[in-house]
């Protein structure tokens, strides 16, 4: 219990340091998960909405896939992305192992299965909703994707903070694919995770605090913009 | 609803086309901060988690303008990494797979660095009185008393010096009737928080000791044996093997690191007053 009172002052003192070295990591890993839930979100929403709406053969299987991706081992994904980095690997010869880049790629995979299983629900309840009415005034099923995708925009932004909670949190892949290198992929995760290899837990949870009130601070400012546009659009 | 089915779609792929334009620049921003020269260097979690590189590496930036980063893991991965040219430059601690990594065309030359040393870490109440200089014999008494033992088992080259030990020793550890020896599969730090959870012995290099804070109920036990000493190697990795290894940058990385400077920037860290790492680079080279 100690440890973790102590941890807590750990993280005050971290928090009013404005420690420079913390905030280029803290900044880092914001930048890398909120690319990866942006690159994620325009694979994945789309990806989603288009299996709500479309019939064709073996749905149910891509649905039941795309349900169990949910569980997707990011250590796995960190070792497939790995192997296709690496110079020996096939895509190699651009050199983005072990670079900020490898990091949203990584992310990225990870983030498209939850946005897009969890679109594909959203949008299979709009669709139940609208179709009849979408049908008869002659759109197509296609047509009907980005109609439906704005209609549940607001669901579809707490879908997005699930895809992006997913990437900031990430440590197993994060860690195979950046190597944790000091001011270049060092990221809040493997911070953490090198703190408790170093034995120093106070310190480590510490960051954890920090962590924990960024994507909370992230999370409340998507929640307001939601509640705000609600208000002005809805 | 609304059904001004144009405008929504064009909204909604502006905000598309806002958004991956702004990844895209993300991304194109990240990889332009990466355009200087840099080298990538496969090195061992001792030498990073001691803090040797924090202070060696603008030292090494300061003197050349090359910079350095460093990937931290078990020797075995640290050569693999340099065997799969993603690293231009290796710098570990297990002599025997060095010899092999350059014999086999992977590296260039080997050329040693420096040493540190390991130590036998355990409870103070030294259940198996263990307590000595001796290696052999301590680790013989731990395996009598049946005392755990936390070890690596990475192929990391401390694992593969603990090893060496046990062989030394006449104890097979592995074998499966011991309940004794714990296997954690990870790094030295992990591991000494294992140790230092079930009050176990384990095997660790000094440096990462001294900077490991969760110590529990641990202190060190075996020291000072001549056999503990543990020699540093660093290589270029072979551009015969592979032809984008930074050869000049690394080569000056390697030339920095044993030259006088490089060597007296090694003997300078220390931790509470205690020198880490004893450059022994031969001059000779």
């Amino acid at each position: 219990m100690f440890e973790i009172f102590a941890s807590l002052g750990v993280a005050l003192q971290l928090i009013g340091g404005a420690d420079p070295e913390l905030w280029s990591i803290v900044l880092l890993s914001l930048k890398l998960s909120l690319a990866s839930a942006v690159a994620g979100a325009a694979i994945g929403l789309p990806l989603g909405a288009l299996i709500a709406v479309g019939t064709f053969p073996g749905r149910r299987a891509l649905i039941v896939i795309l349900n169990a991706l949910l569980g997707l081992p990011s250590v796995v994904v960190g070792l497939v992305v790995y192997l296709l980095l690496s110079r020996a690997g096939p895509l190699g010869e651009f050199g983005i192992l072990f670079t900020p880049a490898a990091i949203i790629v990584a992310q990225t995979v990870l983030v498209v299965p939850i946005v897009a299983a969890l679109a594909r629900q959203a949008a299979e309840d709009a669709w139940g909703e609208y179709r009849e009415q979408l049908t008869s005034l002659g759109v197509s099923r296609l047509r009907a994707v980005p109609t439906i995708l704005w209609d549940t925009r607001f669901s579809l932004l707490t879908v997005v903070m699930a895809g992006f909670g997913r990437a900031a949190s990430e440590v197993g892949a994060v860690m195979v694919v950046g190597g944790n290198i000091d001011g270049v992929t060092r990221v809040m995760t493997t911070a953490i995770a090198l703190e408790t290899s170093k034995g120093d837990l106070p310190l480590a949870l510490g960051l954890g605090v920090v962590l924990i009130a960024v994507v909370l601070a992230i999370n409340a400012g998507a929640f307001g913009i939601r509640e705000w546009s609600a208000r002005h659009h809805g | 609803m609304e059904m001004n089915l144009p405008r929504a779609f064009w909204r909604l792929s502006l905000t598309w086309i806002a958004a991956a334009t702004a990844a895209a620049t993300l991304l194109a921003a990240q990889s332009a901060s990466a355009q200087g020269t840099f080298i990538t260097v496969a090195s061992t979690t001792s030498t990073e988690q001691s803090g040797l590189f924090k202070q060696l590496l603008p030292e090494f930036t300061k003197a050349t303008g090359i910079e350095a980063r460093v990937v931290a893991l078990g020797t075995g991965q640290a050569l693999d990494m340099g065997r799969r040219g993603d690293a231009d430059v290796v710098f570990v601690h297990d002599k025997v797979a060095e010899d092999k990594f350059v014999a086999d065309g992977w590296g260039v030359r080997r050329f040693e660095v420096m040493y540190n040393d390991f130590v036998i870490v355990g409870p103070k109440a030294d259940p198996a009185k263990a307590r000595g200089k001796d290696v052999i014999e301590g680790l013989k008494k731990i395996a009598a008393a049946g005392a755990p033992f936390a070890s690596r088992a990475d192929k990391s080259g401390t694992h593969a010096a603990e090893l060496r030990y046990w062989k030394a020793a006449g104890v097979d550890p592995t074998q499966s009737k011991t309940t004794w020896y714990r296997e954690t599969g990870s790094g030295m730090g992990p591991t000494l928080n294992t140790a230092s959870g079930m009050n176990a012995y384990a095997l660790t290099d000094r440096g990462t000791w001294l900077s490991f804070k969760n110590r529990g109920e641990l202190e060190i036990v075996v020291e000072g044996d001549q056999r503990l000493f543990n020699q540093y190697g660093v290589m270029l990795v072979n551009p015969a093997k592979h032809p984008h290894v930074k050869k000049e940058a690394g080569q000056k990385f390697v030339d920095w690191v044993i030259s006088p400077e490089g060597q007296k920037a090694i003997a300078a860290y220390k931790i509470g007053g205690e020198q880490l790492f004893f450059p022994n680079a031969k001059p000779d080279r």
